[in-house]
């Protein structure tokens, strides 16, 4: 047993000094998971701001001047012009405002009177994303506009009210993060082992080990740990980044986050060893990674596109995604704090994962061990 | 009991016999050598032999344990050492040494001893912070060997040991193993370099996967004993072989160099002399003409050719 040990803790410890020795393993394992998330954090926000607003301000009263007023002071537009009619639609068409206020002249009368009033916002729908969330925040201002109105003598008999959990402000930050971790993570874990053992079948160094009497298992262990142990590292400081950067609420519990890391970690690991036992080149090793973990993390997980809103031969597919199980852990610890009981499907489906994955990466490295 | 024995040993790669029923014993403190061209069978033999490749028919036992049987058990009992000298690169040759040693699962005590030795005998003590991407291709190979052998196994394969390393260095390799075989190790070794060869005890030539000769090298040599081999020197190599080969005298003929060696067939007797006035005859400059001892190179060449 103890011989065991110690040739596992050789092949630990010569991995441990190869990768802190080798700077393009270093930069897959370190650097790039911190710019990517830096790049995505900042770079890739859904949330829109300064959206260029004109104004056809045709009531000229206070009331049109306190609506306006709304819209600047959320933060979310920025007043380019005022304007008439006519040329509302050639700003729009010229793209130099996305959205146009258009005041009734009819409005502050029909405010004092106590008559509805209409006011109509037009925007360029050639963003179809953007433009619906401009028209979102628009229908926030003029709710909480009319509200001022609506005043003790008449009080609105049905009002929704809308109210957001987890995310009150919708900071799609909190949202993108954790799919950011499970990609990031992901590549990372896949990518790097995938290319250490291959690296060794192209340099020989396999076959000179594979002389030895040590067993396959030994080997693919003591390669693992340091990978295990560099991925799982990386992956928390990510978590505590987005936690000081982007304010990440972190409400579940520390073990907790570390055993859907864990779980999802050996799964990422798994595949990159099965990665390394069907490709014989570095080159075809570093491709077939990132297809196998990029794709599914990026496009099948519900990371970018809603698990729900995907045809239903692609839904089916996607249980066989970690990274879709593994988001609805993370969110559900960060944001929510849940606990396992919570979550335990999900931590099944990965664990299941893990073991299937690890499994037949043995089996192959196994046989081709000889 | 011998140090290996191979009886009727075969390998197939689907349709091709990659070899093909070698049989041969090599015994205790031997240096084995193994002859033949690229594809041969020599690497595809010797991975057998290692436990690294099940056998498809045949027996080979090395160091008294069936290959077929208990793979791990030989891989214990033997050293193994490739032409590529396969290190960690990016690995002082102190953490190459303790990296070997863990896999073979030397104790600390028994490792610091071997390192010393090791070092020792690779000419790299004081030098063993240095990465191994550093040192020099003749140290890196010397370095191979000693981690190849950390374990003080009884038997070493050495498979093309010496490829892409310059004169010098091969010659001090060669005292290396010298010494091993001195201490009892059993030796086998593949090499194309015939000069090398003639360093082994017995030597093995595989030709298509067949055992072509075996034996000392003067006993391959004695396949020329009743045929002469006449090196020609002259100007115009090409020319004094198409001269040679239509003389009736003449088996065959083959390029050494700058010179032209020509087997006479049995009986001929040593005709250098008419051979030369032949060769003049024909308007070449002949710059020496002298019967010679047999060399490997034309030992392996006739038996290339003969095994066909």
């Amino acid at each position: 047993m103890t011989r065991v040990l110690r040739t596992i803790a050789a092949v630990g410890r010569k991995e441990f000094r190869q990768i802190g020795r080798d700077r393009r393993t270093l930069m897959i394992l370190l650097i790039v998971p911190v710019f990517t998330l830096l790049l995505f954090g900042y770079a890739l926000n859904f949330d829109i701001r300064h959206v260029r607003l004109a104004v056809d301000d045709r009531d000229r009263s206070a009331a049109s001047r306190s609506l306006i007023a709304a819209f600047v002071n959320s933060g979310y537009f920025d007043l380019v012009a005022g304007v008439d009619a006519s040329e509302a639609t050639r700003l729009i068409d010229r793209d130099e405002v996305r959205a146009v206020l258009v005041i009734p002249s009819g409005l502050s009368r029909a405010l004092q009177t106590g008559r509805a009033a209409a006011v109509q916002v037009l925007l360029n729908g050639d963003n179809a994303n953007t433009a619906t969330m401009v028209m979102g925040y628009a229908v926030t201002i003029v709710r909480s506009e009319s509200a001022k109105y609506a005043g003790p003598a008449r009080p609105p008999l049905i009002s929704i009210e809308p109210r957001l959990w987890y995310n009150p402000e919708l900071r799609s930050a909190l949202f993108l993060v954790p799919g950011l971790i499970a990609y990031i993570a992901m590549i990372t874990a896949v990518v790097s082992t995938a290319l250490s053992v291959v690296r060794e079948k192209e340099r020989g160094t396999m076959e000179q080990v594979r002389m030895a009497p040590l067993d396959a298992a030994s080997f693919i262990v003591g390669k693992t740990v340091p990978y295990f142990a560099i991925s799982l590292s990386s992956a928390l400081g990510i978590v505590l980044v987005s936690m000081l950067l982007f304010g990440m609420p972190m409400r579940g519990s520390w073990p907790m986050l570390i055993t859907v890391l864990s779980l999802f970690l050996l799964g990422a690991l798994g595949l990159g060893l099965l990665v390394s036992s069907i490709a014989d080149t570095q080159q075809v090793a570093f491709q077939v990674a990132v297809l196998v973990s990029f794709l599914p993390t990026i496009m099948l997980s519900g990371f970018v596109f809603p698990i729900a809103s995907m045809p239903r031969v692609l839904q089916l597919i996607t249980y066989g995604v970690p990274a879709r199980y593994f988001l609805v852990a993370l969110r559900g610890i960060l944001l929510k704090g849940v606990g396992l009981a919570t979550i335990r499907l999900e931590l099944a489906a990965l664990g299941i994962f893990a073991g299937v994955v690890l499994l037949l990466a043995s089996v192959r490295l196994q046989r081709q061990w000889g | 009991m011998n140090a290996i024995t191979v009886a009727n040993l075969t390998k197939r790669f689907g349709g091709f016999v990659a070899v093909d029923g070698v049989t041969f014993d090599v015994e205790r403190g031997e240096i084995f050598g193994f002859l033949g061209s690229n594809g041969a069978g020599k690497s595809t033999t010797i991975r057998m032999l290692c436990g690294l490749l099940e056998p498809t028919s045949g027996v080979a036992v090395v160091d008294g344990v069936d290959v077929g049987r208990d793979p791990e058990g030989v891989k214990q009992r033997i050293g193994y050492m490739s032409q590529k000298f396969s290190l960690y690169e990016a690995l002082t040759v102190d953490e190459n040494i303790h990296f070997f040693g863990g896999v073979y699962g030397l104790d600390r005590a028994r490792l610091d001893a071997r390192r010393r030795f090791v070092l020792d005998m690779a000419g790299l003590a004081g030098r063993e912070r240095t990465r191994t991407s550093d040192l020099a291709g003749g140290w890196r190979q010397r370095l191979a060997l000693g981690c190849a052998i950390l374990h003080e196994p009884r038997i070493v394969f050495l498979d093309e040991p010496t490829g892409g390393v310059d004169a010098l260095s091969r010659r001090e390799f060669w005292k290396l193993i010298d010494r091993l075989s001195d201490d009892g190790v059993t030796v086998l070794v593949t090499t194309h370099y015939l000069d090398e060869a003639e360093h082994c005890n017995r030597l093995a030539i595989i030709h298509a996967g067949k055992l072509a000769a075996i034996g000392t090298t003067s006993v391959l040599k004695a396949r020329f004993a009743d045929r002469t081999i006449v090196e020609v020197r002259t100007g115009n190599p090409i020319e004094a072989m198409r001269q040679l080969d239509a003389t009736a005298d003449v088996e065959k003929t083959s390029v050494f160099g700058t010179a032209v060696h020509a087997v006479l067939r049995r009986g001929a007797g040593d005709r250098a002399s008419a051979l030369a006035s032949r060769l003049e005859s024909a308007g070449l400059h002949v710059e020496g003409v002298a019967a010679v001892q047999p060399s490997l190179e034309d030992v392996f060449l006739d038996v290339v050719q003969h095994a066909g």
